[in-house]
């Protein structure tokens, strides 16, 4: 018969920082550069160079861990954490083990409805590794040292989550708050934020944990649930089967849906963490960290409530506005430059969760300003452009960011309410469309609204629909 | 403290080293002198004492988040001994 299991699941969350320089160097951490053209001598582990700590790491590793409910470690170091690899030219890593920056937080999560605390254990500031490109022309390895030193934070979780539903709705929670913080965009698919999910299970009612594994290389939400029941599976065939599962690091194949135990980064996991005697301690003073709370932005809770009671608008909608860092500021920046909050949020609810849906993109990447949008809102009330050609007009502001004032002026698009020139055309579509009128005529009143396509069609969509309808009905 | 041949040989691995019979026996004899040496502050009674990191006492030495450094791919990759497309060339390696 089998068994109850309960899933155990904690994370560790590393997250790149939004910073324009590197943890140790002035070396840009933009992303996409060629190859180790951006780089130096402190990134790339030469004999001799120092590192000096980016402020602005600080800064930010504090902001998170103010918003993520942790004590901030007010006497932190750096320590060094030793293996070779070949993405790690100093043949350590700079991490932080003994005195991490921030620690005991926890965020509240929902699902389904129930809300929960999810423990976190610690934050630590470290440096991302360089990537290894495999050559199949000299079947070597060819490193670039770009990323090499390029800020993280790792957020470990305690291990309080019991089910993918819950693991996705703590990640959520993390990327929105430090996308709101402006501290990374936190991109799963681009490695700016990455997870890797520690998984135990036990039979229900049981005290002690089961032995747990790390999985990685989880680069979609729904690569992290799907390789939850995968491993959640994997384990308790292992148990029913009366074997041990065995403490080991996992990776994930998204393509084959199947994960495989990796070769370990080294023969012995043996770090020989010491104090890093190059970087000297960060003492953060109580005025430091109340500037920092100071400074804190409006979260993504707060905000979805404020929507909810100032613009009135309803929680679904305020959800979906908040739910992306993007949408709430140009919502809030369009109502800046005086429109009307429900048209604003419709025109982003409605046609641009459209186009973005319709595109496959991320409501991140969307470009168009407020201004042009407040621009064509105010088009559509004074009533200079009908609601389809207003449509036509975002679409072109989405792609191009196109002014719709001079757009709407250059291509003739402003809505004809001239009365002689509507009436000259609906003459010609009444003449045009006998069979039309005489069903209209004969009570068939859903024939006048194909005599309005016509006179829409005609006018190239630019009349005036009242109008239309209105000279129509007169003139039957 | 007694360095065995165990130990010795976990180092290797750890460094990554491949020694002779002969350098094991030095390397033996090194690490106990040395561990002896450090070894006499384990006579002294620690408790309370913070763990020192550094020496001196300096704190909080940062740098503004600006970018200084510019493209130097040319010098960087003079010190590589194989190199291939503005990459440094090494043994396939796996993740």
């Amino acid at each position: 018969m089998e068994k109850a299991y309960e899933t155990v699941i904690g994370l560790e969350v590393h997250v790149e920082l939004a910073t324009k320089t590197k943890i140790f160097c002035g070396c840009s951490t933009e992303f996409g550069g060629a190859p180790n053209t951006h780089t130096c001598p402190v990134c790339t582990g030469m004999p001799g160079s120092l590192p000096v700590l980016n402020k602005e790491v600080v800064n930010k590793a504090i902001a998170v861990g103010l918003a993520t409910n942790c004590t901030i470690t007010q006497n932190c170091k750096f320590d060094r954490k030793n293996y070779f690899y070949p993405d790690n030219p100093q043949n350590y890593q700079i991490s932080q083990l003994y005195y991490p920056i921030c620690r005991n937080g926890k965020v509240e999560i929902e699902v389904d409805g129930k809300k929960k605390w999810i423990g976190i254990h610690e934050i630590h500031m470290e440096e991302d590794a360089g990537k290894l490109i495999h050559d199949p022309y000299t079947d070597s390895s060819l490193v670039d040292f770009n990323r090499s030193g390029v800020p993280l934070i790792e957020i470990v979780s305690e291990p309080d989550m019991r089910s993918a539903e819950e693991v996705i709705a703590y990640l959520d929670k993390l990327r929105m708050t430090i996308q709101y913080l402006g501290a990374s965009d936190c991109k799963l698919n681009e490695g700016s934020m990455r997870a890797d999910v520690n998984l135990s299970i036990r039979e229900v009612g049981a005290e002690e944990f089961g032995t747990r594994t790390e999985m990685k290389n989880l680069n979609s939400f729904k690569a992290i649930a799907r390789a939850i029941e995968n491993e959640r599976e994997r384990q308790i065939d292992i148990l029913e089967a009366g074997e041990k599962v065995v403490q080991e690091t996992r990776r994930w194949d998204d393509n084959k849906e199947y994960s495989y135990a990796m070769r370990s980064k080294e023969d012995a996991q043996d770090y020989r963490y010491f104090p890093d005697p190059d970087l000297v301690p960060i003492i953060i003073s109580d005025e430091w960290l109340e500037d920092i709370r100071a400074k804190q932005p409006e979260f993504r809770d707060e905000k979805k409530a404020r929507y909810q009671e100032e613009y009135g608008l309803p929680e679904y909608d305020a959800d979906i506005l908040t739910g992306t860092k993007k949408l709430a500021d140009i919502f809030e920046e369009t109502i800046a430059l005086d429109a009307n909050p429900k048209k604003v949020s419709n025109w982003l609810m409605v046609e641009t969760m459209r186009i973005v849906k319709e595109k496959e993109m991320d409501a991140d990447d969307i470009t168009f300003s407020a201004t042009n949008l407040a621009k064509l809102i105010k088009l559509t009330d004074s009533q200079a452009i009908n609601s389809t050609v207003a449509k036509e007009v975002f679409e072109k502001i989405f792609d191009e960011d196109i002014d719709p004032d001079k757009y709407v002026e250059e291509k003739g698009l402003k809505t004809v309410n001239d009365e002689g020139a509507l009436r000259t055309t609906i003459e010609q579509v009444i003449a045009d469309n006998p069979q039309s009128v005489e069903d209209y005529r004969n009570g068939k009143e859903k024939a006048i609204g194909f005599l309005v396509g016509q006179t829409m069609k005609a006018m190239k969509g630019k009349a005036n629909p009242g109008m239309v309808n209105q000279i129509l009905k007169e003139l039957l | 403290m007694q360095i065995t041949d165990e130990i010795i040989d976990y180092v290797g691995i750890l460094a990554k080293l491949e020694l002779s019979d002969e350098e094991k026996e030095q390397a033996k004899k090194d690490m106990t002198n040395m561990l002896d040496y450090v070894g006499k502050l384990n006579e002294l009674d620690t408790d309370g004492v913070e763990p020192m990191s550094h020496t001196f006492s300096v704190h909080n030495v940062f740098r503004e988040d600006v970018v200084v450094n510019g493209d130097d791919r040319e010098n960087m990759l003079a010190n590589a001994p194989e190199k291939k497309d503005g990459a440094y060339k090494v043994p396939r390696t796996f993740d």
